[in-house]
């Protein structure tokens, strides 16, 4: 009787059936994995927002959220903004190459912003995404959260999840976990001290 | 009714499970796996963790489905419920806090099952699929625990599954994409929380209890190990019986009641007097409900995780990204699955093993509770240094083995179990 089966046609067959079947499973998980990624609802909630920074005091920080991030605004006192190329040499990447944000903040160099008195970046530390403290005031002997945070600090943010240190333009120093600098986000300025996080040129409307 | 020939010697009075017997293998799974299983009669006190691991899974299960009828598993009222089932529930705390007790309690006897196998060579041929079945089940117990973690929407809840999902951002090229995908979202939100239940209570409960079964299966198919090492199937008497083996029923089955009588006695404790156990169970930051703008000032997971959070902190970040603490995290779990291979000792167990492989194995004992410390810590002071040096030691010890089990000393192992215990 076994003569009688023809084995390779068989086997064709059987090889064809599984390949049928295996795309078939294929096209049918797309919908499912294609269900994990952002809803519309979610997507819809990524538009713009509006900051009025005015209200700040030099050395303060202003916390909103875009698209669920915390965006930070900070108005930097004078002596921070004047000191901020001095220390290019401690830091991981100054002219922010390997960092992510508008061309038009790069080419501002060291300031990283639209306005050097404002700066606004995402508050999400680059090493694993914990909000960054701010520690602004320039000082030898600042202690954040009980961390020293060395001499001659000049003024920026702390990272409290695995000690990552950034200057105040968000600029990463040597040898901390953190990879890039803080990413700053598109954003514009709609009237003297109101940024329009999200838009690359809000009309100005004085 | 003699539909069969061997009915006639089934008695009156087993005349139901003879009805079963013939519509299904109920007598010969209850001989195949308790009555007539044998195992080593040199079982000590080591043996203990794999039924009570199974005892705590069916704790999990089982308090588990009582809190999913309270929970609600959304971003804007899972804080709220979990503060219901708390104050309003009745015996609501009880359930809750026998589930989050039985997650560490998990990891207490599932690490000490895993170094009973280090100890005893049970990882070895041909052990070798029950090891790797076994390791597939740490790994979904991590992402269970974490995913359960991650639900009762605390602050460090929050922040916690904010780091992890972020670990998948490191990776080139898709990271980003893949963390929206993981989340839902472009950050840690709503649906992140709804897919993370789903995952919690259903898909990952359910491959745990199949994966379960199937390690179950295969250390019934090979037999179990034992402290000296030695195959009992060897030697069989008769009776075709392993010679030292004796059935698991009544002999282990009331052995290990003892076991979980003494476990229940700790659990007990801990629920009913510590239930947060000085912030290692339940972290105080998660009493706090999770706010997006604000990172708890010091993020460190549950004590079960330390370790391999400090192996991730220990390195540092190199050619413009962090994937590399990603990667001797992930490898460090990895390179357990190549244990049964990497021990190159004649001997199995520890009893006949040389002096190397004791040194080896305390170094190694030593650097994980090292890096558990130092993962609970801060990342400033001494404590960098000491979770790079853990690190180092934490692979040598895997990576190393296949050198110095083979330049060891080894003791001549006997052929019988031996009597002590």
């Amino acid at each position: 009787m076994d003569d009688q089966v023809d084995h390779s046609r068989r086997r064709l067959l059987t090889a064809a059936t599984v390949g049928t079947g295996a795309i078939g499973v294929a096209f049918a998980a797309a919908p499912f994995l294609a269900s994990w990624n952002p809803s519309a609802r979610a997507m819809a909630l990524g538009a713009p927002v509006e900051v009025d920074a005015s209200k700040l005091d030099p050395g303060q920080m202003l916390k909103v959220a875009w698209r669920g991030q915390p965006v930070y605004v900070v108005r930097r006192t004078k002596e921070v903004v004047e000191h901020l190329g001095d220390h290019n040499d401690m830091l991981l990447d100054p002219n922010s190459d390997n960092s992510l944000q508008p061309a038009y903040i790069k080419a501002s160099g060291a300031a990283r912003a639209r306005n050097p008195e404002y700066w606004v970046g995402l508050g999400v530390c680059t090493h694993l995404g914990c909000a960054p403290l701010g520690a602004f005031k320039p000082s030898d002997e600042f202690q954040l959260a009980g961390v020293d945070l060395g001499k001659g600090w000049p003024g920026g943010f702390y990272c409290p999840c695995h000690g990552s240190k950034y200057d105040a333009s968000g600029r990463v120093f040597k040898g901390m976990p953190a990879p890039k600098n803080l990413t700053v986000p598109s954003y514009s300025f709609s009237k003297d001290a109101v940024i329009v996080v999200g838009v690359d040129d809000a009309a100005e409307s004085a | 009714m003699a539909a069969s020939p061997d009915s006639a010697d089934a008695g009156k009075s087993r005349g139901l499970i003879h009805w079963i017997d013939q519509r299904f293998p109920l007598t010969s799974l209850w001989k195949e796996h308790l009555a007539e299983y044998y195992a080593p009669k040199n079982f000590n006190f080591w043996y203990f963790f794999g039924s009570l691991a199974l005892l705590v899974l069916v704790n999990q299960i089982v308090t588990g489905i009582f809190l999913t009828m309270n929970y609600k598993p959304s971003a804007a009222e899972a804080f709220g419920s979990i503060e219901y089932i708390m104050n309003d529930v009745k015996w609501g705390w009880l359930i809750r806090y026998m589930h989050t007790t039985g997650a560490s309690a998990f990891f207490i006897v599932v690490y000490l099952h895993m170094f009973r196998a280090l100890l005893y060579g049970s990882a070895r041929k041909p052990r070798e699929l029950l090891w790797i079945f076994g390791c597939v089940i740490f790994v979904l117990l991590m992402a269970e625990a974490f995913m359960g973690y991650v639900l009762p929407w605390g602050n460090m809840s929050f922040w916690g599954a904010q780091v992890i999902t972020s670990l998948f951002g490191s990776l080139p090229v898709i990271g980003g994409t893949l963390v929206e995908w993981i989340r839902g979202d472009y950050v840690i939100a709503d649906a992140t929380l709804n897919r993370f239940f789903a995952l919690h209570v259903a898909a990952l409960p359910l491959a745990l209890v199949f994966l379960v079964i199937a390690h179950v299966m295969a250390l019934h198919e090979v037999g179990s190990n034992n402290p000296d090492g030695i195959e009992i199937k060897k030697l069989k008497g008769p009776d075709g019986h392993p010679l030292d083996g004796i059935p698991f029923h009544p002999y282990y089955t009331v052995k290990d009641i003892v076991g979980v009588a003494g476990f229940l006695l700790l659990f007990c404790g801990v629920i009913f007097f510590e239930p947060n156990f000085g912030g290692l169970f339940l972290e105080a930051a998660n009493y706090v409900p999770a706010n997006p703008l604000q990172t708890p000032p010091d993020i460190t997971p549950v004590w079960y995780f330390t370790p391999y959070y400090a192996m991730l902190r220990a390195v540092p970040s190199f050619a413009g990204t962090q994937v590399w603490g990603v990667i001797v995290m992930g490898s460090a779990v990895v390179v357990l699955f190549f244990v049964p291979w990497l021990d190159r000792s004649p001997v199995k167990s520890i009893r006949y093993k040389g002096p190397i492989y004791k040194i080896a194995l305390a170094l190694f004992v030593m650097a994980f509770v090292t890096l558990g410390i130092c993962g609970m810590h801060p990342p400033a002071g001494i404590y960098p240094l000491l979770a790079r040096v853990g690190t180092a030691a934490y692979f040598a010890f895997f990576l190393l083995m296949p050198w110095y089990t083979k330049i060891d000393s080894v003791k001549p192992v006997p052929e019988r179990v031996t009597g002590h215990a």
